[in-house]
């Protein structure tokens, strides 16, 4: 509320062309409706632009140039090198694995809500994943931990299973909301391990203490095992008890990766030349330390 | 149209959040989309309780070999809504709380008294999984698995009293190892993550990535 005011009260162009801005932007009559009794409050005058998050806004606009410069040439068919995946190309073989053993697949989103990218980004490879399953008619189980999640999870495979052709196998029953609690989650999803034994558990979205309690228990029950998280805490726990592991933004490659899509492999293209630049940022940085020039460290900390 | 204007509305929403961080005179309508998001997160909670009202029931009807557990669930879940919702506070009889969610409540014994403990039961086998899991990683089998083993061992004695007995470099030896290589190589992977959850952003608020609401 007080930033809303703050907005509309904004003294001086700066202030106006922000408040005509918002207004323009939003216009949203309950808004508007709700800032005008604070509008009579006096206020500070609100700052157009942060200036001093800059340093976060330069790197932005460089990555967002290098996207769409990539997605550019892969669309005009340059040829953009992807290496090997182990863990993503496991996942067909894992998607075999089940079929041949005509037992189901078991893939988690992580426990986070649908406001996490890393939820948002599973939900993606859900839908890869469903169009793969769907083709061999082995059910596909996910279970979800969060109520939010359910309809993205259901509409994911749904539309999975209907851009392979076949609507018909879908089941509805396979979409499991389980519980919102992290360790009831866990329960139920390893008493669906031990009591439908899944031939294969895809661990791919955000974890947390509950990784390593769903990985033990998927070795114990002899599933292949796939998993993957930008959680760096719990990483370790994946890779050492998981068949393959996906590695920070290894989980991020995985559409570009499965589909080749040019719009997504320029991106992943994008990135890689990001972490250049960040390593010669990084070079930059630590020379000019060196010699005792300390204002590129400064301006480069986090505000 | 079932696609595009849930895209629409991510782009936008998408926006406005960039945004946000730089000019702070969007911040009010930004907070107010977030106050949004705490309201849809409450009603999608009536669709999770459908979504296992619905799994269960059916379990149930077709005689399925888990039907007893579907409707152990199933009677816990109306229990805990009847006693905390439905039930008013002054349901008292015989000087005991039958109804909402406040200590001394039967909802909350239940959860305290019930739930609690049997949330730590779980948490507590991590204990055991962290056992069998390092006595995985650490059985030697490659030069890999020997430099992880004895980086492991290192830092393991450098943490304990018998570490500075041993040796009086231990302690400081095993801080290294975990503020240096170990660092480095998490920082690594920090930045590749971040970089990864930036773009993703960016292709769904370019509209590149499409599929989180359906494929094509």
């Amino acid at each position: 509320m007080a930033d809303r005011a703050n907005a509309r009260t904004g003294t001086g162009i700066a202030g106006s062309l922000a408040g005509a801005f918002a207004a323009l932007l939003i216009a949203l009559p309950a808004l508007a409706q709700e800032a005008a009794p604070a509008a009579a409050a006096p206020a500070a005058p609100v700052q157009f632009f942060s200036s001093e998050r800059l340093n976060i806004l330069i790197p932005i606009v460089i990555f967002t140039l290098l996207i769409l410069y990539f997605i550019q040439q892969a669309k005009q068919g340059k040829s953009l090198f992807i290496r090997n995946i182990p863990g993503l190309d496991a996942i067909e073989e894992a998607i075999g694995r089940c079929t041949e053993m005509g037992r189901p697949i078991l893939y988690v989103p992580g426990i986070d809500d649908a406001t996490n990218i890393q939820t948002i980004y599973s939900m993606i490879i859900l839908n890869h994943v469903a169009k793969r399953v769907a083709q061999y008619d082995t059910p596909l189980i996910v279970p979800v931990g969060k109520a939010i999640v359910t309809p993205l999870a259901e509409e994911a495979v749904k539309s999975g299973y209907t851009a392979a052709g076949r609507p018909d196998a879908y089941n509805p029953n396979n979409i499991r909301f389980m519980s919102d609690e992290q360790f009831a989650f866990t329960a139920a999803v390893n008493g669906i391990m031990n009591r439908e034994k899944p031939a294969a558990n895809i661990y791919l979205g955000s974890f947390f203490a509950e990784s390593l309690v769903l990985a033990e228990t998927g070795i114990m029950t002899g599933a292949i095992q796939i998993a993957g998280t930008a959680n760096i805490h719990q990483l370790p726990f994946f890779v050492v008890a998981c068949d393959y592991a996906l590695v920070g933004e290894e989980f991020y490659a995985a559409t570009a990766y499965l589909s080749r899509e040019p719009g997504l492999v320029g991106t992943l293209k994008a990135t890689d030349v990001m972490k250049v630049v960040l390593m010669l940022t990084i070079i930059i940085g630590v020379l000019l330390e060196q010699f005792g020039f300390h204002g590129f460290t400064a301006w480069m900390q986090p505000k | 149209m079932r696609r595009e204007v849930p895209i629409i509305i991510t782009i936008f929403i998408g926006w406005v959040m960039v945004l946000d961080f730089f000019f702070p005179w969007i911040s009010g309508t930004a907070t107010h989309m977030r106050d949004w998001t705490l309201v849809l997160i409450a009603v999608s909670q009536m669709l999770g309780v459908a979504n296992v009202a619905r799994i269960n029931l059916d379990k149930v009807s077709r005689g399925h070999k888990d039907a007893p557990y579907a409707v152990m669930l199933l009677v816990a879940m109306l229990t805990m809504i009847v006693l905390g919702v439905l039930m008013p506070k002054s349901a008292t009889i015989g000087g005991f709380t039958w109804g909402g969610i406040e200590g001394g409540s039967l909802f909350d014994k239940i959860y305290n008294q019930m739930y609690v403990p049997m949330q730590g039961t779980m948490f507590s086998l991590l204990a055991f999984f962290i056992a069998s899991a390092a006595y995985r990683a650490f059985k030697i089998r490659s030069p890999e698995a020997t430099i992880l083993a004895v980086t492991a061992v290192i830092i393991m004695i450098g943490q304990v009293p018998i570490g500075s007995l041993l040796w009086d470099g231990m302690p400081g030896l095993s801080a290294w190892i975990m503020n240096v290589p170990n660092l480095a190589a998490k920082r690594a992977i920090l930045i590749g993550a971040a970089l990864g959850a930036v773009a993703t952003g960016m292709k769904v608020i370019l509209g590149l990535e499409r599929n989180y609401v359906g494929g094509e």
